[in-house]
């Protein structure tokens, strides 16, 4: 299954500074609430999960339930403590599985 | 046929249309239209467990008005330092009327650098939302915004 998802992380930070990551994937999120035209319920196909490791370490990590809306969207912080990679790991309903990476250089 | 005799006919559709009520309950609670105060309460236990939450340190920024309930921006910040000594372990949101108790839970550390998560959520109705912040030592903080919900999420119509 393919997702497209954005990620916002700044280039360059300077060592101990606080930065920003700003992530967003597209995904209809299902509740799994609701009835199709044919009063079938629609089943549920939700990412269940989001993680971001900075350098292989787990910086945050996140349940998510139906009640979060499409295409979830994340706003955190991290400590730019050295350069290296950032990465993404969304896992979900259905086999739903997409890792992206971000590159920072840390001054 | 002793026992019977006592018998109304009054009494008898009495009992009848009760065994016929009870037996739709189930029917009915098969999928709940929103989650009741034990389901919260018990969802916010098996978080916290026994420890005791207090109202304070944590800031949910969330409209007090939304129009649509299917993307309602929100915002929880708690005040600390996030230190490796002292820092924010998880924040969980829960709701009131939603047909999970749940929304997001979110496990931090010290290298957050900042205790702030922003994201959307989905609203089924006019309701509550709380949010609790677990310390590394601990304890428990909450905050509480209630949030007026005119056109809920989950009920438009879908297109064929």
């Amino acid at each position: 299954m393919s997702a497209r998802a954005l990620i916002n992380v700044p280039k360059t930070a300077k060592r101990g500074d606080v930065i920003e990551i700003k992530t967003l994937i597209s995904h209809v999120m299902e509740t799994g609430y609701r009835h199709g035209t044919n009063g079938q319920g629609i089943p549920r196909d939700i990412i269940t999960s989001f993680s971001c490791k900075y350098n292989g370490e787990e910086i945050f990590g996140t349940q998510l339930y139906p009640a979060v809306a499409a295409n979830p969207f994340f706003t955190f912080h991290a400590v730019a403590s050295e350069s290296g990679t950032i990465s993404f790991h969304w896992v979900g309903d259905n086999g739903f599985e997409v890792t992206e990476e971000a590159k920072i250089a840390v001054e | 046929m002793q026992r019977f005799e006592n018998f109304t006919r009054r009494q008898f559709l009495g009992l009848a249309g009760g065994a016929a009520m009870s037996g739709a309950i189930p029917i009915v609670t098969l999928r709940p239209a929103a989650a009741t105060p034990e389901t919260l309460a018990s969802a916010i236990s098996n978080v916290v467990g026994a420890a005791m939450v207090r109202t304070g340190k944590v800031k949910m920024d969330v409209p007090p008005l939304v129009e649509n309930g299917n993307t309602v921006p929100l915002t929880v910040s708690v005040s600390n330092p996030m230190t490796s000594s002292d820092y924010v372990k998880s924040i969980h949101v829960f709701n009131e009327k939603n047909p999970q108790p749940n929304v997001i839970s979110v496990q931090l550390g010290s290298r957050a650098g900042k205790a702030e998560v922003a994201t959307r959520i989905r609203l089924a109705t006019t309701q509550k939302l709380t949010a609790i912040a677990e310390m590394s030592d601990g304890t428990c903080w909450s905050d509480t915004q209630e949030v007026v919900v005119t056109l809920a999420a989950c009920l438009e119509d879908l297109q064929p």
